[in-house]
């Protein structure tokens, strides 16, 4: 027997059974899953845990599924790194950092989500995915969707980097770009999944799709040794991930995994486009939209989403942990991305260097408490935004191919230099 | 003429089925009026006890979201589209 029970409305607590539907028909809340935590408790215990593969299903008593899982069999289980230069740098104790940049295998955290909602929607009969994408997403459908030999159409705003196009045309699904933002590629999706009968792994697959962030903060706990951190600071787009991660530790914590979970959940987005961040400052729970900064104002892409649908679910969050939220400035993205590369040897995406940057400020407006341990939120890889950094790193020094040459134009000029950098 | 309103989904069992219908109305407010007399039933899904658009229910004019520009009290002419799209996790 199954240990999901159905879906319930989040908003006013209808209930619906498990199948394609995404929004309460009532009040159009979203609809979240309903476990039958006892017979879990029955079912999942550490050791059981540990004993299985390296994979987001080692907790697949708490994903949505009734049958076997049967995609992303090598996805998730990513490495959580002690940055203890990095701690240093920025005057902690014990700095952790969970890197989904090298998820299997897009290298982002979509690599967890994805799995989940292609499993699902092959329990439910669907023989056609799609999703209204920043890039990671895309390109984990388009991967994901390719070995499940699953038909897949995948829409995208005309203007992304194009390592995020490859990577998601080299899987060769039916790519799409739309000549609009991500906000107008998610409203053209929700029109096309009313009419259709394919499963949009954001749109109608939404409840079980959300399901599977919960594992990155599974992971978290299970690898920082059964505990959870006194800070946590999480990049915000959509607002799927970090409120889920909240729910993860309240999971492990119901079923006594781990001890009580206090940790304060911080968010992070770029200052060009900040509608949660916005509302955590102003002290309300009313996210209101936002235009996102055109492009060229804007380094970041991979959080450029205006109108957030679990917007009101991180500000709930953020406010009842005793969090904080804050903005990054184009600069301080591109620094954070060169620090964290440079001190930790991580290269992550703009998303990350804008989640550091802003742990960078909590720490120094003292928002975040150095003395205990903090985990930041990498959850997407560097490879895939070039166009971030590349004029902003320096260039190789060219020289002859001549030991003399060498000597002139590179030890000359960087006896001091490389002493520093052996630092 | 009236403006074209695109119905998402959950709410095609008040029309019939229908994803796409036809409503009168100068402004959002009383286009969702329009939409009550043909589909009773279909206001209080959209809004709420006091008469304003639920949070969860977005609603775009020509593909512009109407809370970038005069909410419900937004202008509407013969021949527009309104979509109303419920939210949507984002990637």
């Amino acid at each position: 027997m199954s240990l999901v029970q159905g879906l319930k409305c989040k908003e006013c607590g209808r209930e619906y059974p498990k199948e394609a539907v995404y929004v309460c028909e009532w009040c159009f809340g979203p609809l979240e899953v309903v476990y039958d935590y006892q017979r879990i408790a029955g079912r999942i215990s550490r050791d059981v845990i540990m004993k299985r593969p390296q994979s987001l299903w080692r907790y697949r008593e708490l994903l949505p599924l009734d049958g076997d899982p049967t995609d992303g069999l090598q996805s998730g289980f990513t490495p959580l790194v002690r940055a203890d230069n990095l701690a240093r740098v920025l005057g902690v104790r014990e700095l952790w950092i969970k890197n989904d940049g090298v998820n299997f295998p897009t290298l982002s955290y979509k690599d967890r989500v994805v799995p989940v909602a292609l499993s699902k929607a092959k329990e439910l009969g669907f023989d056609t995915v799609g999703c209204a994408s920043t890039g990671n997403l895309a390109n984990s459908v388009s991967a994901h969707g390719a070995k499940a030999g699953l038909r897949r159409f995948i829409f995208i705003p005309y203007d992304l980097e194009v390592g995020k196009v490859v990577g998601s045309l080299i899987y060769q699904p039916n790519l799409v770009a739309v000549e609009g933002n991500y906000d107008d590629v998610n409203r053209l999706c929700s029109e096309i999944a009313s009419k259709y009968r394919w499963a949009f792994v954001n749109v109608n697959m939404r409840p079980y799709y959300t399901e599977g962030a919960k594992t990155y903060g599974f992971e978290v706990a299970e690898q920082l040794g059964w505990r959870t951190p006194t800070s946590l600071v999480c990049p915000v787009a959509g607002g799927t991930i970090l409120p889920k991660i909240r729910r993860a530790f309240q999971e492990f914590e119901q079923l006594e995994l781990i001890p009580e979970s206090r940790t304060r959940i911080f968010a992070a987005q770029a200052a060009t486009c900040a509608p949660v961040v916005q509302a955590i400052h102003k002290g309300t729970d009313a996210v209101l939209p936002v235009k996102p900064r055109p492009l060229s104002e804007s380094v970041d892409t991979s959080l450029r989403i205006g109108n957030p649908a679990d917007g009101l679910y991180v500000v709930q969050a953020v406010q009842e942990t005793g969090g904080w939220a804050e903005v990054a400035t184009n600069e301080e993205i591109v620094s954070a991305i060169r620090l964290l590369a440079a001190t930790e040897g991580i290269w992550t995406e703009t998303a990350g260097g804008t989640t550091l940057a802003v742990t960078k400020k909590l720490i120094e407006s003292g928002k975040l408490d150095p003395d205990g341990s903090t985990v930041v939120c990498i959850t997407g890889n560097g490879l895939k935004t070039l166009e971030a950094v590349r004029d902003r790193i320096g260039s190789a020094t060219t020289i002859a191919p001549t030991l003399r040459s060498f000597e002139e134009r590179v030890l000359a000029h960087h006896l001091v230099p490389a002493a520093t950098a052996a630092r | 003429m009236a403006a074209i309103v695109l119905i998402p989904t959950p709410l095609q069992r008040l029309t019939n089925g229908q994803g796409e219908v036809h409503a009168d109305g100068a402004t959002i407010a009383a286009v969702v009026n329009s939409l009550e007399v043909q589909f009773p039933g279909i206001k209080e899904r959209l809004c709420d006890a006091n008469g304003k658009l639920r949070r969860f229910a977005n609603v775009y004019l020509n593909g512009e979201d109407i809370r970038h520009t005069q909410g419900e009290e937004t202008a509407v002419k013969d021949g527009d589209e309104i979509s109303i799209v419920p939210a949507v996790a984002g990637g």
